[in-house]
């Protein structure tokens, strides 16, 4: 990134102007790779300072979803670490199963990798018919590919083995027809999954659920806007209900700590006292 | 060479390497001193879906508490930390980590130039960047803004290297302040001073 010397004060300056003009909340964003980003928008729009990106996106308002697309991080995958999906399992999903009606939330959704693998998992535990999934993110392209549930036929080798991984009953290739180059996931799936624009940021809760599983998002947060996220969801999971986190993320640095148990430790698997 | 680093203090070293790194290490660790109080951090490329070893083949080698961050935990004096896989691993102004699963940088994540550069904006000239055995370039950038911020920053001398490649780049790109041996480094690093943070 150029000028260094006013990246602070420029980088608060362009999150302001966004939030006001756009209503996406970046202010308390982790600096460090939120810095990365910025800079990396720099060149997608060829501009030299971060004053000159603030101008453009302030005034080209067509412009802003791509800035979105670059602030905001799509990586996703079906399975992605299986051991979280096979603790869900083994160690929650006997509590589930008490329960005539389940509701469940995938914070941060992406293209709604996350959510379709809860959503085999939970068919293949007979729980689905009496589920409904909210998936929520801020990325209206990603809520759109999610919704579609239409994905690269290349990435599938590998989910099919994450899916065995997470103790998967049957083939991953039951939940989908394939052709040349696509996938597209089985109605049946999708019909058990609300795809809806929230905030963590900005929004407050939505609904009572019994699953709140969050991966990979607050790691984008300084600890401050973590605490408000991770508060949004204490209020939304009902009690003893469940909360699941990326294998990197923690409650420990948090002060909503002594509201959970932990359940699955390595899992970052917690339960609502 | 002791004399460069006479009183520096330094919050972090930042280490980064890929094949050939571990060797370099399990000759610089041991010379650290027992109760050695700057943080070492560390990126090393692995292949992406590999649980990481790092930590076991580090763990015999020293004192220190060899630890793979979580998100947001504070970095404290006494830990060599090593990137997870799969993560980028970036320092806060504060004095905490951060992780992410944006792309790649240089085919790798964790990235050296992610780290290297996360610290030089952190935490300014109060940063040693070292760079060690490896087979890309990535570091090379990240080491430059070490040295840009003021940061002393060190490579591993090529021709010692295991694998030149990372080495060689850091020295092209970044023209940094010593090129030494691994015996050299831990000498090196041994005299630098922990920053003592104002609560
Ligand atoms: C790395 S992806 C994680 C995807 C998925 N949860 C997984 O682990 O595979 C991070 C997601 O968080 C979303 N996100 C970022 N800020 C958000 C916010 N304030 N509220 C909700 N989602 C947000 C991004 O748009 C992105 O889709």
């Amino acid at each position: 990134m150029n000028a260094p010397a006013n990246n602070g004060f420029e980088l608060s300056s362009l999150l302001d102007a966004i939030f006001k003009k756009y209503h996406y909340d970046f202010r308390q964003y982790a600096e460090a790779s939120l810095k990365r980003r910025v800079a990396a928008a720099l060149t997608h729009f060829g501009c030299a300072t971060v004053s000159e990106l603030q101008n453009q996106v302030l005034h080209q308002p067509h412009l802003f979803g791509a800035l979105l697309e670059i602030l905001t991080v799509q990586v996703s995958d079906l399975f992605r670490d299986p051991s979280y999906y096979k603790s869900i399992r083994e160690k929650v999903v006997p509590y589930l199963q008490t329960y005539p009606s389940l509701k469940v939330w995938v914070a941060g959704c992406a293209t709604g990798e996350e959510a379709y693998s809860l959503a085999i998992l939970f068919a293949e535990e007979g729980l689905l018919s009496r589920t409904l999934i909210y998936a929520t993110d801020i990325n209206p392209s990603s809520l759109r590919v999610a919704e579609d549930g239409i994905y690269d036929l290349r990435r599938f080798a590998r989910f099919s083995q994450s899916y065995l991984q997470a103790g998967g009953r049957a083939s991953l290739s039951d939940y989908y027809t394939a052709n040349n180059s696509s996938v597209v996931l089985d109605r049946g799936l999708r019909k058990a999954i609300l795809f809806s624009d929230h905030s963590l940021a900005t929004d407050t809760a939505f609904a009572e659920v019994e699953l709140v599983s969050c991966r990979n998002v607050l790691i984008y947060f300084d600890t401050e806007l973590q605490d408000r996220a991770l508060g949004v969801m204490r209020d939304s999971l009902r009690r003893k209900g469940f909360l699941g986190l990326g294998q990197r993320e923690s409650l420990r640095f948090s002060k909503h700590a002594d509201a959970f148990l932990e359940l699955v430790p390595e899992e970052r698997l917690y339960q609502r006292l | 060479m002791n004399e460069l680093t006479a009183g520096k203090r330094v919050r972090a070293i930042v280490i980064g390497g890929s094949a050939g790194a571990i060797d370099a290490l399990n000759v610089i660790v041991p010379l650290l001193p027992e109760g050695f109080s700057v943080p070492l951090v560390l990126a090393l490329h692995l292949p992406a879906a590999s649980p990481s070893h790092v930590p076991r083949l580090l763990m015999n080698k020293s004192a220190l508490k060899v630890k793979e961050p979580d998100d947001k935990e504070p970095m404290v004096p006494g830990h060599f930390y090593v990137a997870p896989p799969n993560y980028h691993l970036l320092l806060e102004k504060g004095g905490c980590f951060s992780l992410s699963v944006d792309n790649q940088v240089h085919y790798s994540r964790p990235s050296i130039d992610v780290l290297f550069e996360s610290a030089a904006d952190a935490f300014g000239d109060h940063v040693v960047g070292l760079l060690l055995s490896g087979a890309n370039e990535d570091g090379a950038r990240g080491l430059l803004r070490i040295k840009e911020a003021g940061g002393l920053t060190i490579v591993q001398a090529p021709e010692t290297a295991l694998v030149p490649v990372m080495p060689g780049a850091g020295l092209r790109v970044a023209g940094p302040t010593h090129v030494l041996s691994a015996v050299d480094i831990g000498a090196l690093l041994a005299s630098c001073e922990p920053v003592r943070v104002a609560k």
